[in-house]
């Protein structure tokens, strides 16, 4: 038998990526992250995928520990494929996937060895909407938006203040990436190249990545000490 | 088969004086009788079909399927004992997911069919078990193009262009060799299968009802497996209709 | 004063790179092996074969990326020989690296960059960092020579480069590291793979360029003094 001393492992994440934030829409879901994939304070990739689509009916975004979410992804396909080869007209919703990875997460977090994540679940079935979250320890519930991380200082107060249910493609487009503007200022760890997905009735889209424009034109930035010698 | 009860074909691990285990051919016996299951390989593709024999009216139609997917990219049909067949599906179906899982790309077509084939065989080398009274006709689409094989109770697998077991095997492979299986698209084999199922096989007068089962992996599917569109399998099974009145009223 | 710890773990502070090009993969690293500050070994080959179309470059602990590389090359024998009868796929061998990267991450102090060439998809790098994540990459860098040469690839690496370009990019990049790291450090190997085979190449660390604040090397003081005036009579 291990000491306790030895089964308390310390577990760092090494590559991670920052903050997820999804909303609910008129017509589904809409999910938005950046790419970055952080190793320390490096910025080591800038080409990682962390919007995926999770069946027919969800869509999966995922901050924290690439390789557990890639974990993640190799149990959610296997999942997929069993209830696939029923080939018998029936499908897992968001609602079951959530479920799914909340009894993961937390039998990881009882033996003391959690997966890294803050997982976002949403998608649209039957014409219901769903959106929730689970994180490492497995805290999980269910909102009309979510984020992750420093998301969820950052963007939700905003998401708190402006969404409403009935908001349409384009205006959910324009609060997420209004959300994404202020992570890329305030978030160290943020990356310019977004990656926003939507999923409806219709199934899941996650479109090409882009960088967002940034704003520096206060006058005050132009000289910022005036007056102040010294002050930052 | 000559010698019946001559004391020699009560275990799969005692041989004849003439060298063979009766058995294995008693298996064999039981995929014979069943209803008769074809594969055929196109260019695009792999199609499957089983003329599924109903044992009785009342039963679900759709129900006791013969045809399992094993993984994204390959199926299995089953002929002779349903039950036991399960049990083959079952090991080719954690084969190909601890493979994907070790290796992280899908089993190769080549590799499922020896490990499936190794399986059967094993149940073919100890008293305690009894060989699989079924034969499985197994189709894949991977890196290397669509592949069909087939695995008998003894546990020999070969790859074929054509493949019938089953009742109606002999006539089922004799229209398969009249096919031009390098020009054809699974689109119209789906409806040859139809036909050679339905009136080349099929005897009306003495089998019980039957329910056509067929599946493919090709291009079109996207090189997944899945069951034959339902407007497509109509379609075939119209086309292969009209073609038995045709031949009832020459 | 530091002790010099002759009992630390022997580690690779190191300079890693994988580079694909128009027809394949280019592999190089430094050669120096440090045991604490004690250089143990100056001429390490730290670009394993798998087989023969996928090499792996190895970081961090020398014993953990031997293990792993040893593992990976064994079920890699058995699955290409014994199973399939043809080459594996860099993909699969990549992935084999991840699996034991990724289960065993607890343990495991490496990070590596398994690079090759197969029928399939061409020439391919994946990256399998500390964590176990897996990236496929057009390049890769690992290492602690990597921190000084995030910079240079981002302006100097172009997609669809020739051979030589290339080469002359992982060449120039490890000496700059080797430039700036002390762990990294002895002379620059690299590794090509393409669809022809494998070609290994070697240049020692005299034969380098000779970066800022850098001088040209001399056998002696005295070359230099004598050099310019020939004859004093």
């Amino acid at each position: 038998m291990d000491s306790v001393a030895d089964s308390q492992r310390t577990l760092y994440p090494y590559v991670t990526g920052s903050s997820v934030v999804a909303i609910k829409y008129k017509d589904g879901i809409l999910m938005a992250a950046d790419m970055g994939g952080s190793y320390g304070s490096t910025l080591r990739y800038k080409s990682v995928e962390r919007l995926k689509p999770i069946g027919k009916h969800s869509l999966l975004g995922a901050s924290g520990e690439i390789s557990d979410f890639q974990e993640i992804m190799r149990y959610l396909d296997e999942l997929i494929l069993v209830d696939n080869m029923w080939d018998d007209g029936n499908s897992l919703g968001p609602k079951e996937v959530h479920n799914y990875l909340t009894r993961v997460m937390y039998n990881r977090r009882n033996k003391f060895n959690p997966l890294w994540n803050s997982l976002v679940l949403g998608g649209v079935k039957k014409g219901e909407k769903y959106l929730g979250t689970v994180n490492m320890i497995g805290i999980n519930y269910e909102d009309n938006h979510v984020a992750t991380g420093l998301g969820n200082h950052l963007a939700r107060p905003i998401l708190r203040d402006e969404w409403n249910e009935n908001l349409t493609f384009e205006e959910g487009v324009k609060l997420l990436e209004k959300c994404m503007r202020v992570l890329l200022y305030r978030d160290r760890s943020a990356v310019n190249k977004i990656q926003i997905s939507k999923i409806t009735e219709e199934g899941a889209t996650v479109y090409p990545p882009f960088s967002l424009r940034t704003y520096w034109e206060f006058s005050a930035f132009q000289n910022p000490t005036a007056g102040a010698e010294g002050s930052w | 088969m000559s010698s019946i009860g001559t004391g020699y074909d009560l275990s799969v691990t005692t041989f004849s004086p003439d060298g063979r285990v009766f058995q294995i051919e008693y298996a064999a016996k039981a995929v014979d009788n069943s209803g008769t299951v074809i594969g055929i390989k196109c260019k695009d593709g792999i199609v499957l079909g089983v003329e599924k024999l109903i044992p009785s009216k009342m039963m679900l139609p759709g129900s006791n399927r013969r045809i399992h997917a094993v993984h994204r990219h390959s199926g299995m049909a089953v002929a002779g004992l349903a039950a036991d067949g399960r049990q083959i599906v079952a090991r080719a179906k954690s084969e190909a997911t601890n493979y994907d899982s070790v290796y992280g790309d899908p089993i190769p077509v080549k590799e499922l069919a020896d490990r499936v084939a190794s399986y059967v065989h094993l149940c073919t080398l100890y008293w305690w078990l009894r060989p699989f009274g079924c034969g499985v006709i197994l189709g894949g689409y991977d890196r290397d193009g669509p592949q069909l094989y087939m695995v008998e109770p003894s546990g020999v697998s070969y790859r074929y262009f054509g493949a019938a077991i089953g009742k109606g095997r002999q006539a089922a492979k004799t229209e398969i060799e009249k096919l031009k299986l390098q020009d054809l698209t699974c689109r119209k084999a789906v409806i040859e299968v139809a036909k050679i199922s339905i009136y080349g096989v099929h005897d009306e007068a003495k089998d019980k009802d039957f329910e056509l089962e067929m599946s493919w992996v090709c291009d079109e599917s996207n090189r997944q497996h899945e069951k034959v569109p339902e407007e497509l399998l109509e379609e075939a099974k119209a086309a292969a209709k009209l073609a038995l009145e045709e031949m009832d009223a020459d | 004063m530091d002790q010099v710890d002759f009992n630390a773990p022997h580690s690779m502070g190191t300079t890693i790179i994988g580079v694909t090009y128009n027809g394949g993969v280019v592999l190089g690293a430094d050669s120096r092996t440090s045991t604490g500050v004690y250089v143990a070994n100056r001429a390490s080959d730290k670009i394993t074969k798998l087989t023969d179309n996928v090499y792996v470059c190895r970081s961090g602990s020398a014993a953990d990326s031997q293990v792993v590389s040893d593992y990976v090359r064994y079920f890699l024998h058995q699955h290409t020989r014994i199973q399939l009868g043809q080459p594996a796929t860099v993909k699969v061998a990549a992935n084999l690296v991840r699996l034991l990267a990724y289960n065993n991450k607890n343990n495991l102090q490496t990070g590596l960059i398994v690079g090759g060439w197969d029928k399939y998809e061409g020439g391919q790098i994946y990256g399998v960092p500390l964590g176990g994540t897996i990236v496929q990459q057009p390049f890769a860098i690992g290492g602690s020579g990597s921190s000084y040469l995030y910079g240079f690839f981002d302006q100097a690496w172009k997609e669809g480069m020739t051979q030589d370009e290339a080469e002359e990019l992982v060449k120039k990049a490890v000496s700059l590291a080797i430039a700036r790291d002390g762990a990294s450090g002895g002379v620059v190997r690299t590794v090509i793979i393409n669809s022809e085979g494998v070609t290994r190449n070697f240049y020692p660390g005299d034969q380098l360029p000779i970066w800022h604040d850098e001088l040209e090397s001399h056998n002696s003081l005295l070359d230099i003094l004598g050099a310019p005036e020939p004859m004093n009579i």
